[in-house]
């Protein structure tokens, strides 16, 4: 197969993948208890777009993702102590406690950033890429992004200027059929919406969002093309939201019967199911105690660090006085 | 009179403005089926049908500019923006479409659209959900801009809005939706644009605030009464076109002002007060204007940082002291 990935780089997706449906669960649990604030927008069943994504990018390849990005943040190789750290507003977190749980930025693993603003991480993502063609670096940006986010008016005007120009990104579209609380379709008349693409001149295709190996090598596909200056690529990758759209939403409009077969279509699970027939079902359980003792210590670390004091922003400030 | 949420205030002039004029529809994301994440438009769906509920794709740009259009060609559009940190997207729509043509093309055209919002901080929600941006809004000729506090003024504001002849945009607040409140259940109450209130009266400080920030210089007034302190606050209700007898009236009284927005203090709404009061009122002040707003920086996050930004009772109280002092 072209562009799969190794044993290797599947059981560190599976990792990975464990660990970001661990830290949905936990905080879960924590805001059902009220020790979170605000909104939380966990990624349970769409593990595999942001983290096998991801991992298809090398570790100097920029990446902007949305609300719901906890995937993304993990994929691109976050640690999860100061990932934590940051939703639980402390000092250590990746903003020191400024930015929360969807704008979490980090520059040294180029995920700048998770963006609250839907659409906005689309143009973020061609921005970027329009620096690397400008500094001709060998870099790839990469916009994860939903399908509601896809109907923006800004969404069409990124992806058209880099279609135009022939920009170095991959538009990674994380079709989980909602939007906030209602379905694609009345969001758009077209079910598929990775035909855009020839509207603008790219390659569009779809994947099985919940197939590591299918989105991995979607990505990889697409950042191979990026870099040999053959312009940008829509992956629209179909998966499911199974918690809901935050933990602050009142439910009631996913159907049991919608959800079911997506459960049984659990991407963790699928990826424990290939990995079994190469390494063996006892690795593979491995893997999950290991990342279980992982994002356990994350939580104890960040959960005992401390709060950050309040400091006036003084580059934001409007008066200069000498 | 019943005793109503605010929420269900602004849902009760949303049904009966609906059910009396066929003009009037709303659009917005996840306002029908859903009801709105805030819960101001549940059942309007069921009872109005999908074709005057419209849940809308994630489009505020193309949204605010239908509705401007669609008011100038014989409807009534009430449209949603989830959050007022979305508003810079609806600008162009605003500034150089409704704000300009209602000018140009007057006596040719209406433009009866409401555009509510809700805006601000205190409850962790972020850089890009807790922005008070009245200042934005406010800022442009023709267009109404009002920011109610209780469920009485939510109801019969929000009813004279809808039936405006200009654009309003109605500006609501996340922590006032679960507040309660007497308010009129006869369809004919309705509360005028660009009039305030005095929501306390006294005669040693006027404070003036608007939306949850009257909450704010409440439980100020409060804290200065313990010091013998008689604070006045007017509840402006409108912030454009503002009430400037009220302002005089309530300065002549006091000779001393406190001005309090929730958003930015540099060329914020505090701003304009402020140059207002000097404006038409200087003689009769007996110190400087004080104006309490937000720090000019981003809203962070963390609890502790988040509560150190948002104007709140303890500041207003202090710069009340300060200015009297
Ligand atoms: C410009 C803008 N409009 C509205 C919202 C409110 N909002 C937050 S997430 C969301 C739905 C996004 O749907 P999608 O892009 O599919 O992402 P998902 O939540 O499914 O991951 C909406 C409407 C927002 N944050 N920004
Ligand atoms: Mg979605």
């Amino acid at each position: 197969m072209q562009n799969a990935p190794s044993i290797e780089e599947q059981m560190e997706i599976h990792r990975r993948m464990i660990l970001t449906r661990r830290l949905e669960e936990i905080l879960g649990g924590l805001a059902k208890d009220g020790k979170t604030r605000g909104p939380l927008h966990r990624c349970d069943g769409q593990e595999a777009v942001g983290v096998a994504g991801c991992m298809a990018l090398r570790a100097n390849d920029y990446v902007c993702t949305t609300h719901r990005g906890h995937h993304v943040y993990v994929g691109k190789g976050m640690d999860p102590r100061r990932i934590v750290a940051e939703i639980m507003g402390r000092e250590t977190g990746y903003c020191r406690g400024r930015g929360g749980h969807m704008l979490l930025g980090d520059a040294s693993t180029g995920m700048i950033g998770g963006n609250a603003i839907v659409g906005a991480g689309i143009p973020a993502a061609a921005g970027m890429a329009l620096s690397i063609q400008v500094m001709k670096e060998d870099r790839v940006a990469m916009a994860v992004f939903g399908d509601g986010a896809a109907q923006t008016g800004i969404a069409h005007e990124a992806m058209n200027m880099a279609g135009l120009w022939k920009l170095p990104v991959i538009f990674l579209l994380e079709n989980n059929q909602y939007g906030l609380t209602v379905r694609q379709e009345v969001q758009s008349p077209v079910e598929d919406l990775f035909i855009r693409a020839a509207g603008y001149g790219m390659p569009g295709l779809k994947v099985d969002g919940n197939d590591v190996v299918a989105v991995y090598q979607a990505v990889a596909e697409a950042a191979a093309r990026a870099r040999r200056n053959d312009g940008p690529t829509l992956i629209e990758a179909k998966t499911y939201r199974m918690q809901g759209f935050s933990t602050s939403d009142m439910g009631g409009y996913q159907s049991e019967a919608e959800m079911a077969p997506w459960r049984d279509r659990d991407p963790i699970r699928l990826s424990a199911e290939t990995l079994s027939k190469s390494i063996g079902s006892e690795a593979v359980a491995e893997i999950a105690e290991a990342a279980e003792v992982e994002i356990q210590a994350a939580f104890a670390l960040a959960l005992a660090d401390p709060f950050p004091v309040f400091e006036f922003h003084r580059p934001s400030g409007a008066y200069t006085e000498v | 009179m019943a005793i109503m949420r605010y929420a269900e205030a602004l849902n009760a002039a949303l049904r009966e403005e609906m059910g009396r004029d066929p003009r009037v529809f709303m659009f917005g994301e996840d306002i029908g089926r859903y009801g709105g994440v805030f819960k101001v438009s549940r059942g309007l769906m069921d009872e109005f049908g999908e074709g005057r509920i419209r849940d809308t794709p994630i489009s505020e740009q193309a949204l605010t500019a239908m509705a401007v259009s669609a008011a100038m060609t014989g409807t009534r559009p009430i449209l949603e923006i989830m959050y007022a940190d979305f508003v810079p997207l609806c600008m162009d729509a605003l500034v150089n479409q409704a704000s300009v043509f209602g000018y140009l093309w007057e006596g040719q055209i209406e433009i009866p659209f409401v555009l509510r919002t809700q805006g601000g901080g205190g409850v962790g929600t972020g850089a890009q959900h807790a922005k008070s941006l009245d200042v934005f809004l406010a800022h442009i000729p023709g267009i109404k801009v009002v920011a109610p506090v209780t469920p009485a003024d939510a109801k019969g504001m929000l009813k004279a809005a809808i039936r405006d002849p200009q654009p309003v945009i109605f500006l609501e607040h996340k922590l006032l939706y679960n507040t309660r409140g007497e308010v009129a259940n006869e369809e004919d109450v309705l509360v005028p644009l660009g009039k305030a209130r005095v929501a306390i009266s006294g005669t040693d400080i006027s404070i003036f605030a608007s939306s949850k920030m009257v909450v704010e210089a409440e439980a100020a007034a409060k804290l200065l009464a313990k010091d013998g302190i008689g604070a006045e606050v007017i509840d402006l209700r409108t912030l454009r076109p503002l009430d400037l007898s009220a302002i005089k009236a309530s300065i002549a009284k006091t000779h001393h002002a406190v001005v309090v927005n929730e958003g930015w203090n540099f060329c914020g709404y505090v701003s304009e007060l402020s140059a207002t009061i000097m404006d038409h009122c200087f003689d009769d002040l007996d110190a400087p204007v004080s104006r309490v707003a937000m720090p000019d920086m981003p809203i962070p996050y963390s609890e502790p940082l988040e509560a150190a930004v948002i104007p709140n009772a303890s500041r207003i109280a202090e710069a009340a002291r300060r200015t009297l002092a």
